[in-house]
Parts: C-alpha cells; sequence; structure tokens
C-alpha cells in the first residue's frame, strides 16, 4: 500500500524503463490492443475519452464498443484513411515499469516504419488474429525483429474470443509459429491468448482461459528483463565531443556503447592506437568511479594525447574490429533505389565517413526468407551488402554489439537517411568487386618538400574528419 | 566474462528511467553541438524548457554550453515569467536572446484586439521563423514532448524543416538506434527534441529530485481570476480591457501550461509543492493542453500549426 505521495513519487522514480514494439497486419487489433493496455493502465484522461467517444460515433469501427484504435492514430491524414501510417510512440506505467510502446504499421509498403519502431525496443509482440493465425505478414514481422536483434518476443494471439477460446485452435498456432521461428534464433519467445476488444489476458489473466497456464501480457512486459539488449563486456567509448571549459580540464564527452569503464583502467585511443590510463569519469555532480551503458559520461586522461569526435576509447586488451572494408545487412529506406556508383555518407557511433556499396552479395524475401541474387536494392527491401569506406572504423557485429555494430546511409545529394545497416563482419579487401579507393599522394614524386609537411598533415586530419582518409608517402 | 568488473565491490549497473532518459537526451544535446554550425536552444521558461536547460548544463559540464538560448516574446507572457526567464538567464550564466515582432508590436497585436489566431501567428509563429533567419540558426532544441499532443507522437528528435521552416509529417527521415541524421542543405534546418521520450510525471520527477526551479505561477496562490468563457484567465496586466478587469476575483489557482496570460487558463488547485501539483496531476481528469486556449480553434490544429513551423 502506498500512503502518502511522496512515498510514490519515491517508488516511481525508482521504477526502470522497457521500450517495446508492437506489430500485426491492419485487422489483427494492433491499436485496440495498446488502447487498452493504455485505458486500463489508467493513463486515458476524461477529456481524452471525451474526443473520443465524439470521434468513436463519427468513424469508428468498433460499432458500440469505444475504438481505441481513434486514440493512437494521430495525423489528420490517417484519421480519415483509416490506418496508421507510421511509427507513433506512446507512453505508459504501472506500478512496477515505465513503458514506452513503438507502434507501428504492418502493411507492405512500410517495411520502413517497422524498422525505424523497432531498433531501440527491447522486446516485440507480434500480433496474429486467431482465426487465420501464422500469415504471410507475421513471418515478414518476425523476421524484421530478428534482422532488428530484438531477443523478446510475444506471439498475441488476439481475437480468441472469436474461436470460442479454444485452446486446441491456440495450440495450433504456436506450433505454427515456433517451428517457423527456429531458424531465426531468437532466444525468447512467448506465446499468449488475447481479446483485445474484451480485454482477456491483458492485464490480468482471463477466466475464459483456463487452461492456459503463463502471465498475462501486462505480467510478462512488467517481469521481463531489459538490459539484455546492452553489452556490458567490451568497453566501447565512441567520442561524441570533446569539452575544453578552460586549459586544466580536457574530457571526452560521449554515451557508454559497451562495456564498464573504471577510473584508473588502462585505455587506447583509436585510430591512433596511443596509450594512457582514465585519470578521472565526470559528470555534472562530480566524479564517479565506473561507467556502464547508456550512460552519458565525460572521461579525462592522464596523458595529453590527441583524441576527437569520432575516435573510440576501449581497453587495450579489447580491440574492436577495424577496417574501411565490412559485410553487413542492409534495409533500403529511401524511395530513390540504391544506385551503387554513388558515393553516400555513412555514419556509425558518432563517426561520419564517405561510403560507397562495393557489391549487393544477395537479398532477402521477407515473406519466405529466400535469397536470390540482386544488383541493388529498392525501398523496403533488405540484403547482404560489401561495403568500403573513405576512413577506417571502428566497430563489432551487429550480434554482439548493437551500439557500435549499426549504422545509417545519408545520401549525399538529398541528405535523405536512405539506408540502415547492421555489420556482420569485416572482409578482406581481396573479396571486394570494386576498386579500393584510398587515396595515395607520394610527396616526393610531387616534388613537395618538408617545409610543407605540417600544413598537409593538417589538411590530411581534416579530410579525416569530413571522411575521407588519404595515405601520404614523404 | 566479465574481466573489467569489479564483482567484489557488488556494482550497479542498471539505471532508473529517468537517469536512462537523462542520458539519452545529454547524448542528443551534445549531438547537436558536435554536427551544427550554429545551434540554439528554445526556451519558453515552461517546465519542460526549465528540464531542457539542465540537461543542456548537465552535457557540457565543468564548462559552459556552446550554444545560446533564445526566447520568443509575444509581449504577452506573464510578468512573472519574464522576470524569471532574466534572473534564471544571469544566475545561471547563459547568452540569452529574446526576439519579438515588434512591428506587429507596434501596430498593437494583441489576444484581445485581434484574436487568438492571428495573435499566435504574427506575434509566436512569425516571431519565432523570422528570428530563425534573422540568426541564421541550423539546429533549434524544442522542449516538446511525444506524450504531450497527438501529432507529436509521430514526429522525429531530429526533425527537419525546409527553408520556409516547414515539417512534412508524411516524408520525415528514417531515425534508428541513437543515430541522427544532421545533414542539411543551406537554408534548412532541424528542430531537435531531447525531452521526446519524456512524460509530464517524468518532467515533474525530474525537477523534484534535481530541485530545477521553475516559474512560481506553476504553484497555486490567490490570484486575480476572470472566468472567459469558461476559461479562468489571470488579470496579469493593464491591457486586459476594463470591463473584463472589473469582474476579477481573487481564486486560488495555479498554471499546468504557462504561455500568453491571455491565452492561457487556470486550474483551481491547493497545490503548493511539486508533491502536491503531481497528486492533483494524477487525480485530476484533464490533460495538460486543455488550458491552451488555442488547441480549440479547429480539429488537428496543432498539426496545423506544426507544419506552419509553430512548435
Amino acid at each position: 500500500m502506498i500512503c502518502s505521495i511522496e512515498e510514490y513519487l519515491g517508488k516511481d522514480e525508482q521504477k526502470d524503463l522497457l521500450r517495446f514494439l508492437t506489430a500485426g497486419s491492419v485487422d489483427d487489433g494492433k491499436s485496440t490492443l495498446i488502447g487498452r493496455l493504455l485505458f486500463d493502465s489508467k493513463k486515458i484522461y476524461e477529456d481524452q475519452l471525451d474526443a473520443l467517444e465524439r470521434d468513436s460515433k463519427r468513424m469508428g469501427n468498433a460499432g458500440d464498443h469505444i475504438d481505441y484504435a481513434l486514440l493512437l492514430d494521430g495525423l489528420k491524414a490517417e484519421r480519415e484513411q483509416g490506418i496508421t501510417i507510421d511509427v507513433a510512440y506512446r507512453y505508459f506505467s504501472t506500478n512496477n515499469r515505465k513503458f514506452i510502446i513503438a507502434d507501428t504499421p504492418g502493411h507492405e509498403q512500410y517495411t520502413r516504419n517497422m524498422i525505424t519502431g523497432g531498433s531501440t525496443a527491447n522486446l516485440a509482440i507480434i500480433l496474429v488474429d486467431a482465426r487465420s493465425g501464422v500469415i504471410t505478414q507475421t513471418r515478414r514481422h518476425t523476421f524484421l525483429v530478428s534482422l532488428l536483434g530484438i531477443k523478446q518476443v510475444v506471439l498475441a494471439v488476439n481475437k480468441m474470443d472469436l474461436i470460442g477460446f479454444s485452446q486446441d485452435a491456440f495450440d495450433k498456432i504456436v506450433d505454427d509459429y515456433l517451428r517457423f521461428v527456429e531458424p531465426l534464433g531468437i532466444p525468447d519467445i512467448t506465446c499468449i491468448p488475447l481479446s483485445a476488444l474484451d480485454g482477456d489476458n491483458v492485464v490480468s489473466k482471463s477466466k475464459r482461459t483456463p487452461w492456459y497456464k503463463g502471465v498475462s501480457l501486462l505480467g510478462h512486459l512488467e517481469s521481463v528483463p531489459i538490459d539484455r539488449d546492452r553489452n556490458y563486456e567490451n568497453f566501447r567509448f565512441p567520442v561524441q565531443y570533446v569539452l575544453r571549459p578552460g586549459q586544466d580540464f580536457r574530457g571526452f564527452s560521449g554515451k557508454m556503447a559497451g562495456g564498464i569503464v573504471h577510473k584508473g583502467d588502462a585505455v587506447t585511443a583509436l585510430p591512433s592506437g596511443k596509450t594512457s590510463r582514465v585519470k578521472s569519469i565526470v559528470v555534472y555532480e562530480g566524479e564517479v568511479e565506473y561507467a556502464f551503458p547508456p550512460q552519458s559520461i565525460a572521461i579525462t586522461l592522464e596523458d595529453e594525447i590527441d583524441v576527437s569526435r569520432g575516435d573510440m576509447l576501449v581497453h587495450p586488451d579489447d580491440l574492436p574490429l577495424s577496417g574501411r572494408n565490412f559485410e553487413a545487412m542492409l534495409v533500403w529506406m529511401d524511395e530513390e533505389p540504391m544506385d551503387t556508383d554513388k558515393q553516400f555518407y555513412l555514419k556509425q557511433t558518432t563517426n561520419t565517413t564517405r561510403a560507397h556499396i562495393d557489391s549487393v552479395r544477395y537479398k532477402v524475401n521477407v515473406n519466405t526468407m529466400e535469397h536470390s541474387p540482386a544488383e541493388n536494392l529498392e525501398l523496403n527491401e533488405i540484403g547482404k551488402v560489401y561495403f568500403t569506406t573513405g576512413k577506417e572504423l571502428f566497430f563489432d557485429p551487429y550480434k554482439s554489439n548493437k551500439q557500435t555494430g549499426a549504422f545509417i546511409l545519408i545520401d549525399p545529394v538529398t541528405n535523405n537517411t536512405s539506408a540502415v545497416g547492421m555489420i556482420i563482419g569485416k572482409i578482406d579487401a581481396k573479396d571486394l568487386q570494386g576498386e579500393d579507393m584510398l587515396v595515395v599522394i607520394d610527396l616526393n614524386r610531387l616534388g613537395i618538400g618538408k617545409e610543407h609537411y605540417r600544413a598537409i598533415e593538417k589538411i590530411q586530419k581534416e579530410l579525416k574528419y569530413q571522411g575521407i582518409e588519404i595515405r601520404i608517402i614523404k | 566474462m566479465l574481466k573489467y568488473m569489479d564483482t567484489s565491490h557488488n556494482l550497479q549497473f542498471s539505471l532508473t528511467h529517468l537517469r536512462e532518459l537523462e542520458a539519452e537526451s545529454i547524448h542528443i544535446i551534445r549531438e547537436v553541438a558536435a554536427e551544427f554550425e550554429n545551434p540554439v536552444m528554445l526556451y519558453s521558461i515552461g517546465k519542460d524548457s526549465s528540464v531542457m536547460v539542465r540537461l543542456a548544463e548537465k552535457a557540457f559540464a565543468p564548462g559552459k554550453a556552446p550554444f545560446p538560448l533564445m526566447h520568443i516574446d509575444s509581449k504577452w507572457k506573464f510578468r512573472e515569467m519574464v522576470e524569471f526567464r532574466d534572473s534564471y538567464a544571469k544566475k545561471a550564466g547563459w547568452r540569452l536572446i529574446v526576439e519579438s515582432n515588434i512591428e506587429a508590436y507596434k501596430a498593437g497585436v494583441g489576444p484581445f484586439t485581434h484574436g487568438s489566431k492571428v495573435h499566435t501567428d504574427l506575434m509566436k509563429t512569425k516571431a519565432l521563423l523570422d528570428a530563425l533567419d534573422k540568426h541564421k540558426f541550423d539546429a533549434a532544441f524544442g522542449g516538446a514532448r511525444r506524450d504531450e499532443e497527438k501529432s507529436r507522437a509521430k514526429e522525429r528528435i531530429f526533425s527537419f524543416r525546409d527553408k520556409f521552416h516547414q515539417w512534412d509529417p508524411k516524408h520525415q527521415r528514417p531515425e534508428l538506434w541513437d543515430i541522427y541524421n544532421a545533414r542539411i542543405h543551406k537554408g534548412e534546418s532541424i528542430r531537435v527534441f531531447p525531452l521526446s521520450n519524456w512524460t509530464e510525471l517524468d518532467v515533474w520527477q525530474y525537477i523534484r529530485i534535481e530541485k530545477i526551479p521553475i516559474v512560481p505561477l506553476y504553484f497555486a496562490k490567490e490570484r486575480p481570476i476572470v472566468n472567459i468563457d469558461g476559461n479562468l484567465i489571470m488579470a496579469d496586466d493593464h491591457r486586459m480591457p476594463e470591463e473584463l478587469r472589473e469582474k476579477a476575483r481573487m481564486m486560488k489557482v495555479r498554471f499546468r501550461t504557462l504561455g500568453c496570460y491571455p491565452l492561457t487558463g487556470a486550474v483551481k488547485s491547493e497545490a503548493e509543492t511539486i508533491e502536491q501539483i503531481v497528486e492533483e496531476m494524477m487525480t485530476t481528469t484533464q490533460s495538460e493542453r486543455t488550458t491552451r486556449v488555442i488547441d480549440f480553434d479547429q480539429e488537428g490544429s496543432m498539426e496545423q500549426k506544426k507544419r506552419e513551423g509553430y512548435f
């Protein structure tokens, strides 16, 4: 029992945060389910309810029920079409936890939005209609979830009321799903029979499914671990911004992307390879002894070594992969198809480089997961791609660290985010089809004397910051 | 194998939701400072702005933030807001830019004479757009939260604006992980919302645990109030028409949001502390924006204003 507001706030302050994604087809009742979670957790205010009742009468699709879906379809155009067209974020909390829902649409042309909504999710709820079971869209959603590396999936079998809460039907859907999902290697899958419209097994266990031994959906969301997506083992600190308030302080600020760092740890700065020790870990309140993901901190070093934005601090005996060639799964997000002749900007952690798509190895059919050869990718297509970058990057496979294994590709002309990628690993330059684009400048051959070396090194450094690496031969 | 983990000291490696949100916001703010040439933090003097400003102070400690605050003064803000603005900026050492639509002000534009729509268009939206152009800011932080209003729930954290400051909800850049696309052409800009994932309760909690100063108008006090079409409007100065001012009577009220005083309704309240405000909020049945008069104009009106460049 909570006795006072102070006590309530004290407890609220200690809650953690779970981010989850919801995916389903147009009529699976996804918006109804989210509306139910918000409604039952008493987040819906009375004035929103008034407007809702008004709207439900005018354009609702739920008959006499309140149309919970109308709560969520925010934008005018969407309300007119009766479908959700983009990712919408929703917030609610229970006595134990805070939640952020990324509500994403289910229909084909919007794979892009589901990928967007799912990138920060700790868990995904995939809805199926109990009457139709596992369908093509279920497979597609699950594949995308596995591609994003979401480790916890809930298969929510909705509309159980329409099939008389039949255990046999539920079991069959679960069997189908588990058989299909096995090769994808998602570690944690929970299947729950639901009726979002009536509220069965949403917040509390339903009497209408006595055969179901698990917990309700909300019970599950409240108890799953949230830190499974973080890497606490390999210290990775991409430097974001150098703090220099005065002569006596030089702090490298950034967000912990992996591992734990302690005051006194030996660290290597990449790409320079120079080594020093952590002198202090600084936050606004003062110094701390250690830091872990996803904290935003600043690190000062014992020695004056050259470190700037885009560099990475790591432990000397635990280096990330490094190089200018790697393979990745790429999701094309732009209406303009991939142009392999183009030089893109690639942003990974705090590092931006020029990048070139060497070749598309294959594309994946998101419905059947079959591979087929491809020259390029179009909107919503997914494929394995080889990359060459203009400067050296420091990365890990996305599987072992999302923060250092993810990147976006930016069109240099339109500045759109054209594609997003998840690194698989490093490749050798000999496996590339195209030519290496590293520019080599031989100063002797050009007759440039030693007195200009300092200026040339400055230019080399600035070019690198702007994403182009050149090799100088002196 | 956690070779660098000091197991003997039983260290904690989890964050509360507030500390996680804080870390996310600081990362966003630093990213803007690193990627843009001329960013600005829009400061509305409200509680959300106060939290955002504190996060910016945290992001660059022990140094100062490498961008100024800018307040768009519609000339009809509560007097206490302006006093608070000036004293806070001075005390905390912020460079503060204040911009207004002086032309419209001199022409006598105000909500009582011109209505809320004309006033908002000229004194807020136009004043903001002109100020952004005048200073050539390429990124502007705003304190908006996604839980405030339906159209905001779908907006990106880095929200692209074209040369005319317009937002196109159908062509938003995909935004994944914590990798933000900051690339723009000359004349275009990005609005950045570091508090996107905070809720109203999170903001109050943070103000409480961080002891962040806020404008006293948020707390209940006896104030001179006129009931105008069901909205409790404070008679803050002599510019309120006399026939309205005469009807003012003292009521114990507070404000859930702050803006132009003739357009911001008060709520009857006894809440004099943050704890009492939260208690009231949890038991109240009205969501935050209902005390803002401008929302009533037309259905989807906030989305319309956002497309035009208003926050």
